[in-house]
């Protein structure tokens, strides 16, 4: 049977020390993720640290008019924030957008951050996969992918990063908080995850040891018109085919600054900087924001079965920058009241 | 006796076993544990078609709590099977990924799980054909498709009259294959007892799983007792035999202790049947004023290389519409795939998605509201039999259905109601279902304090049918329904017949009828009291269900949906399902409004989101939890209305029912498909309706 030991940790220097003590220790938050992949036999880690208990478990704001969110904050409660909600509410609604109420009620912020791919092939230890067993290959580009990369995958790797609160994140500029046994550092969100390359098997530039304490909100991004939209198969509980998080701060027509970021689309949230330099400085039109997207997607190279994310993802995007530059545009869209169709 | 008296058929009752289950009282089959019960779990197979070389199960043996593994070189025999799946362990050959080649039997769950990780088997792999294409050289006609109808049928000239029609349709839909996911997963607890076999299983129909457990361990079915009291759904993929009951004996046999045998949620696909991908061509040649000269329905279908299942998708056109020149056939190919079987109305769901969804194309070429032609193409007899039917309220159900749903002031025009992003859009489509009645048998009893007793091997897999059989013997005993206690789901009860094509209610309910009946008649005989030994009576319909009947019967209804198209995205939701039924007589409205919303709900489903892929490369299902295998959420499901007609047909059964379990799935996808045509102008022509798939066509 497959045993393993398991401890509370009380405070974050303790926890870190803790996970130092066995090789094969990880540390377990909300268990939404992890304890899924444990009974696939994907992980099998011999110790767990529980560091859902630890004072990491709150939102406050920073002097600056930033938000430190700590990474014991369950999504629930990060999503129902007021700061977060008033303030950021790019990323309330992606956080509404993933999973479902009771995941939410579980996961954590940083557990969030440290899913894994739901990759068909990932999850099934009877098949090769190079992000679970380097070197053993990757049947997603000649089997089931529609679900799967289009933009920065390599030869080894085609997986999606699956979150949406990320991508909310990294159109925020957020940083991401880390403590190891050297230390604390600060890493932004954007480079936090990487891109498979050849080696798909490390989804983050997290080092040995180190646990995400919390994530920060720059006061830059505080109080503009944001917005998360979510394509996906059924109208909850399932994975983004696409999505875009949006950031925008339009004055007399010209866009003074925008950030962009997708989901579904890449093995992390793609912030489409390209498409952010093309229009900063330039008229918050619906052309050129056309425009801007396009370049951006035009590095997209999709596989057999997944090119309709390319048009989703555009037209995601184009959507909610022409909302957010002109709200009484989309006024009609409410056809609904539900959240469900954002 | 009083002989005024409240009628318990057509009461709002709730659910005798209500209160049990809400509050975890009522045992499923694997809550079942004898002492010294021990626990069995699967090794799939890891290839899509070979041999098996050898097995290794040392490590496994090792593992702590591991008592036994079975493979095919140490499990007792068993006798040949009809269904190859249940004969697993018999032999060397994998014919299909996730093919049971192990069981592994442990102190616990967790160390069965271990104990079976740690099999290693080596195959002896050959190449894999798991493809259905329209051209496959496998492809033949088989002689009959499930259900026993003919695989082919030819009335009148069809080349001809299509070729002279007016008006032509030609299109073929398709349809991925579909899992069946009860919430309940498939499960069994087997024990051995001087010389018995006794086996609490997931079953939609204990008395097959006795019968075959019987023959396949050379025993007297007197001696095998199977219990499948409390069953959470199965939708057809309990209905045959399924591993766990065998598997479960068999280890049970071996290790001499009792055995509990779950299947994961993922080793169901492989396992437990699904509905097999259908390529569906429809042809209609018809009048200019849309009615129909000419119909061909032609179906390509796969089946696995060890059993031929045959999807009856052709058959609906047989019985709907008039059409005086008509093909229907079946063709299908064994492929090196897990077979396909029951899924809930298997033929009707599937072969009326392609039709309905062609009478929606005719009523655009033809310039007919899809309502009117509906009504223009009303046969007056069954047209591939020329029988009478036993009563038809389609054309009611239809307007009906316009009437609530507001049909009349329906805009025509396709793709031109934009709010916002969203394109709105409704579709209608038609619903049938044959009316199948099975021999049964029940007992009732008498007591001497008033209660009753009534025992029928019927099998209750969530549909309320334990509440309705109590319903149709109060009345027939003209007792009070609180007086009627009721034994079902055990096959040691009086033999009844499977819960599945819908003739659960119908078949048994007749038997309890008649029983009940004969038992009244005795209390009568006898002066009116029972006497301090009691009284009983059986009955046995087989006679009555054998002299047949000279009608045609089938279940009809009319499904009205809204959708509204995300048109960046390609992403439609439905906003409204409204089905209206002609379904005999309604027995208890508050659980056949349970199965017709949980079967329109299952119908949107199938129109939108449940669809399974082959995976080409290692031949198995990829999606095999509820996460990556998407049914309808709650947010999917925002108005769901069903409603009937009161329909009066002396030629069903003595309740004047007509079954309930299907008709909801059949015919919705077409109507939601028919619906996105409208909003879009986009025609889809195969199921589900993915975002992925629509959206390539969305201006």
């Amino acid at each position: 049977m497959r045993s393993f030991t398991y401890e509370r940790a009380t405070d974050p220097a303790q926890a870190v020390a803790l996970l130092g003590h066995h090789p094969s220790a990880r540390f377990l938050g909300g268990g939404t993720n992890l304890v899924d992949l444990m009974k696939l036999g994907v992980e099998t880690p011999g110790h767990l640290v529980d560091i859902a208990r630890l004072p990491l478990d709150r939102v406050e704001e920073s002097a600056d008019g930033g938000l430190l969110i700590g990474a014991t904050v369950r999504n629930s409660d990060l999503a129902a924030d007021p700061a977060v909600r008033t303030r950021f509410p790019v990323l309330s609604q992606a956080l509404l957008a993933g999973a479902s109420g009771q995941l939410r009620n579980s996961a954590t912020t940083g557990g969030n951050l440290l899913q894994r791919t739901r990759c068909p092939y990932f999850q099934d230890i009877t098949k090769p996969c190079n992000k679970r067993r380097p070197g053993s290959g990757c049947p997603a580009r000649e089997g089931a992918h529609r679900d799967l990369a289009v933009l920065g995958h390599s030869e080894s790797c085609v997986a999606t990063h699956p979150s949406d609160m990320a991508v909310a994140l990294a159109a925020l500029g957020a940083d991401v908080l880390l403590l190891g046994p050297d230390g604390e550092r600060t890493v932004p969100l954007t480079g936090f995850h990487r891109l498979p390359g050849d080696a798909p098997e490390k989804d983050t530039v997290l080092l040995p040891g180190e646990l995400v304490t919390g994530v920060r909100l720059p006061a830059s991004a505080a109080g503009l018109p944001s917005a998360y939209r979510k394509a996906r198969d059924r109208a909850s509980y399932a994975f983004a085919l696409a999505s875009a998080a949006v950031v925008l701060d339009v004055r007399d027509g010209v866009v003074r600054d925008v950030r962009l970021a997708f989901g579904g689309l890449a093995h992390k949230p793609w912030r489409a900087t390209t498409a952010e330099a093309a229009l900063r400085g330039g008229p918050a039109t619906a052309a050129a924001f056309g425009h801007a997207v396009e370049t951006e997607l035009a590095a997209a190279r999709p596989l057999r079965d997944n090119g309709f994310k390319v048009p989703m993802a555009r037209n995601l995007a184009v959507r909610l920058l022409t909302e957010l530059a002109d709200p009484d545009a989309s006024a009609l869209d409410h056809t609904d009241p539900r959240r469900g169709d954002r | 006796m009083t002989t005024s008296r409240e009628r318990a058929l057509g009461a709002d009752t709730v659910r005798i076993e209500g209160p049990a289950k809400v509050t975890g009282t009522a045992l499923y089959a694997a809550e079942h544990t004898p002492d010294g019960c021990l626990y069995a779990w699967v090794v799939p197979a890891t290839v899509a078609r070979g041999r098996i070389v050898s097995i290794d199960t040392a490590a496994a043996l090792a593992e702590p709590g591991a008592v036994a593994v079975l493979t095919h070189e140490n499990a007792p025999r068993i006798e040949e099977p009809d269904d190859p799946i249940l004969g697993a362990l018999r032999d060397d050959r994998v014919p299909h990924r996730g093919w049971i080649v192990a069981v592994a039997v442990a102190e616990t769950p967790e160390a069965a799980r271990a104990t079976a990780d740690a099999v290693r088997v080596t195959y002896a792999t050959e190449d894999h054909d798991v493809v259905l294409t329209t051209d496959h050289p496998g492809l033949y006609a088989p002689e009959t498709a499930n259900g026993g109808y003919p695989g082919s049928r030819e009335r009148g000239d069809f080349d001809a009259a299509y070729a002279a029609a007016p008006l032509t349709v030609d299109v073929t839909y398709s349809m991925d294959p579909m899992h069946n996911h009860p919430m309940e997963p498939h499960a069994a607890v087997a024990r051995w007892h001087d010389g018995r076999l006794t086996v609490h299983d997931s079953s939609q129909g204990s008395a097959v799983v006795r019968e075959t457990l019987a023959a396949l361990f050379a025993m007297d079915p007197a001696h095998v007792t199977v219990i499948s009291e409390h069953v959470g759904g199965g939708f057809g993929s309990k209905g045959t035999p399924r591993p766990q009951p065998v598997l479960a004996a068999l280890a049970a046999r071996y290790v001499g202790r009792p055995v509990k045998l779950a299947l994961h949620r993922s080793q169901l696909p492989a396992l437990v049947g699904h509905r097999p991908s259908t390529i569906q061509r429809v042809r209609l040649g018809a009048g200019p004023d849309g009615v129909i000269r000419a119909l061909a329905h032609e179906v390509i279908t796969y089946t696995s290389t060890i059993k031929e299942f045959v999807e009856q998708a052709a058959t609906p056109a047989r019985t709907m519409y008039t059409s005086p020149h008509s093909r229907t056939t079946h063709r299908v190919v064994a492929l090196d795939v897990p077979s396909p079987s029951w899924m809930r109305a298997p033929g009707e769901a599937s072969g009326m998605y392609a039709l309905e969804s062609a009478m929606d194309e005719l009523a655009l070429v033809a310039g007919v509201d899809p309502v009117q032609l509906r009504v223009r193409n009303e046969p007056s007899h069954e047209p591939d039999s020329g029988r009478a039917y036993s009563s038809r309220h389609l054309v009611e159900c239809l307007r009906e259905g316009a009437r609530r749903f507001g049909w009349r002031d329906r805009d025509p025009r396709p793709g031109v109601r934009a709010r916002g992003r969203f394109l709105l859009g409704s579709g209608v489509a038609a619903a049938s279902y044959p009316v199948v009645i099975t021999p049964s048998t029940a007992e009732a009893r008498a007591a001497a304090d008033g209660g009753f007793l009534v025992r029928v091997n019927a099998t209750d897999i969530g549909t309320g049918a334990r509440t309705v059989l109590a319903q149709i013997a109060a009345d027939a005993l003209h007792a009070p329904l609180d007086r009627v206690r009721i034994e079902i789901g055990d096959s040691d009860l009086p033999r009844a017949p499977l819960a599945g094509g819908s003739w659960g209610t119908g078949s048994w309910g007749w038997s309890v009828d008649k029983a009940c009946r004969a038992l009244r008649s005795r209390i009568e005989a006898a002066g009116g009291t029972v006497p301090a030994e009691g009284l009983s009576a059986s009955a046995d319909t087989t006679d009555d269900v054998q002299a047949g009947t000279e009608f045609a019967r089938h279940a009809y209804g009319a499904h009205f949906v809204e959708v509204q198209v995300d048109r960046d995205t390609g992403e439609i939701r439905v906003r409204r399902m409204l089905g209206v039924f002609a379904a005999g007589r309604i027995l208890n409205p508050r659980t056949a409004r349970s199965q017709f919303i949980g079967g329109m709900t299952m119908g949107l489903g199938m129109a939108l989101m449940e669809g399974a892929t082959i995976d080409p490369v290692a031949g198995d299902f990829p999606e095999r939890d509820l996460a990556s295998y998407h049914v309808p959420a709650h947010a999917d499901v925002r108005s769901v209305e069903a409603y009937w007609i009161e329909e009066e047909d002396p030629h069903l059964n003595p309740m004047g029912s007509k079954g309930i379990g299907e008709i909801g799935i059949v015919g919705t996808a077409a109507a939601i498909g028919n619906a996105v045509r409208h909003a879009t102008g986009v025609r889809l022509r195969e199921v589900p309706m993915r975002p992925d798939r629509l959206l390539p066509h969305l201006g």
